[in-house]
């Protein structure tokens, strides 16, 4: 009994060790972005003064509405493309779904700088100018999959006799769609899509490659951190750590609750 | 209309946006300034700078994951067990940093290790000197294994977390010592996850350019900072493109030496 109660405590130490490494920086980050002096070295006192100059700062207003124009356009296209997507590939052949699967696999197979790059001479080449539209293109492209990859699950779960039984009934197709499958399939779709904005929200290497007169938040902490630390960085990375924080807890949430029904 | 022409935009989109612009990617390399079919990329890069610059990626990237996964096995094969409390939100506290902006995880690196960094005042404070730690390979290879670390929990601790905890008990009731257990039962049967999570550590790795940058101010350069310098600040495509391509078919012979391991790609994948 007592070599498992060692056991036991030597696991804990471990995972506890682990927990700090990722969260330590963090926290400390977190801190920083309420002290009022400028030096990382000393506590001088609360404020909310960097999150005040953040809110004052015209280049990073303008960051965030391209960061959600984006966001919130991107995950729009990949939903319905994701979705319709999912429903085709559930309906195909297992030939034709599996030539599709790999095609899905592809950006995630492909580091993120190639993906980027590879985006950009497309684009550099058909002279489409680098700006908020062709991040947005390339947004679509890496969010896509993550719809699909949500919606497919739940469509398999579905009775199959559902649709074919509207059809028979009368119902025109794209009535059985609305009214049979997409209530079916909802969860997932609403999983997709919060999961497509998060990873829209935090993209930075697709998005700098792909834009050069829009940038996203992303882009500017980059850009900042090139020049050294600076306080306000921090009140805006700890605004984006919670909003992503908060959304991919919801994602996990709504799965986690599928999963146990 | 057949249901399966519903997946005919993304079947387009796809094709478009991620088979089109990789033969972009092949066409710029092959080609010069003006459009002319060259080699020339090629040579420049086939250079002893830029062979040294392939080797410290390939090198920091290969240490990157040895270390995430000496540190990311035990913690995957403690998260699964069954002796533990909260053990599913432990699971989702360690998985979590993988799914945030790794811009924003190394800045909080830098707070760190900066010379006048929050690790620096500590160390004063208790009356130790001073360390510079920006710039050198440590600090680079701290902030990599750091951002990477997730993505080798992840897929061991689903293939643990799949794996007949009967087998386990069967070993043990037969007289296995519990470290024979670990090594004749347990790691067998995780191999699969351990492929997964070393080509989703690599793969990242080897390819990183902002981490490198920003925790040694450039004094690490590794190929991702080499490609970023000639498509961003240069603007020779041509040549960044030969580099990418040379890059890219590093990793698919990687990934498909990696597939020997586990022929039938069992492993945890994201989601």
């Amino acid at each position: 009994m007592n070599s498992h109660r060692t056991s036991r405590f030597l696991k804990g130490t471990w995972l506890a060790l682990v927990l700090a490494f990722l969260y330590i920086p963090i926290i400390v980050m977190i801190a920083l972005s309420f002290n009022a002096s400028v030096s990382r070295a000393e506590w001088t006192g609360f404020t909310l003064g960097w999150y005040a100059k953040l809110f004052q700062s015209r280049q990073i207003m303008e960051a965030l509405k391209v960061t959600l124009e984006v966001a919130v356009v991107a995950t729009a296209v990949s939903v319905v493309i994701g979705t319709l997507g999912a429903i085709g590939m559930h309906a195909m052949n297992a030939g034709m779904a599996n030539v599709l699967n790999t095609l899905s696999y592809l950006p995630m197979t492909t580091p993120d700088i190639v993906t980027g790059v590879s985006l950009m001479l497309m684009f550099v080449f058909t002279r489409v100018p680098l700006g908020k539209w062709t991040m947005i293109m390339a947004h679509v492209t890496f969010d896509t999959p993550y719809v699909l990859f949500s919606v497919m699950p739940k469509l398999r779960q579905m009775n199959p006799n559902l649709y074919e039984a509207a059809l028979d009934l009368g119902c025109h197709p794209a009535k059985a769609l609305t009214k049979v499958i997409l209530p079916e399939i909802n969860p997932g779709i609403v999983s997709g899509a919060l999961l497509a904005f998060t990873m829209s929200l935090d993209d930075f290497v697709i998005s700098y490659f792909t834009s050069n007169t829009d940038q996203n938040l992303a882009m500017i902490v980059y850009s900042a951190a090139r020049r050294g630390v600076e306080p306000t960085m921090y009140a805006l990375s700890t605004l984006m750590f919670i909003v992503i924080m908060v959304l991919l807890l919801a994602v996990n949430r709504r799965s986690g609750l599928e999963n146990m029904g | 209309m057949k249901r399966s022409w519903y997946a005919s935009p993304y079947a387009l989109w796809m094709v478009l946006f991620t088979a089109v612009p990789l033969l972009f990617v092949c066409y710029y390399a092959f080609t010069d300034a003006s459009g002319a079919f060259t080699v020339g990329n090629f040579t420049k890069i086939a250079q002893p700078m830029y062979l040294l610059v392939l080797w410290d990626s390939v090198r920091l990237a290969f240490l990157c994951t040895v270390l995430c996964l000496l540190i990311g096995y035990p913690t995957a094969y403690f998260l699964s067990g069954r002796d533990l409390n909260h053990a599913q939100s432990l699971v989702v506290l360690i998985l979590v940093p993988m799914w945030m902006n790794f811009l924003l995880r190394t800045y909080a690196m830098m707070t760190l290790f900066e010379d006048n960094g929050v690790i620096n005042s500590l160390l004063e404070a208790v009356g130790l000197p001073r360390l510079h730690m920006i710039g050198t390979e440590g600090a680079v290879l701290t902030g990599m294994v750091y951002n990477f670390l997730p993505f080798m929990v992840l897929p061991i601790y689903t293939v643990l977390k799949k794996m007949d905890y009967s087998i386990i008990e069967a070993a043990e009731d037969l007289g296995c010592s519990p470290l024979r257990v670990v090594t004749r039962v347990v790691l067998p049967m995780s191999v699969p996850g351990v492929v997964s999570g070393v080509t989703m550590v690599f793969m990242p790795a080897v390819t990183t350019f902002a981490i490198s940058r920003l925790l040694s101010s450039g004094m690490i350069y590794l190929v991702g900072d080499m490609i970023e310098d000639y498509f961003i600040s240069m603007n020779n495509r041509n040549v960044g493109s030969s580099i990418s391509l040379v890059m890219l078919v590093l990793i698919i012979l990687s990934i498909g030496l990696l597939r020997k391991v586990d022929p039938d790609n069992s492993g945890g994948g994201l989601w």
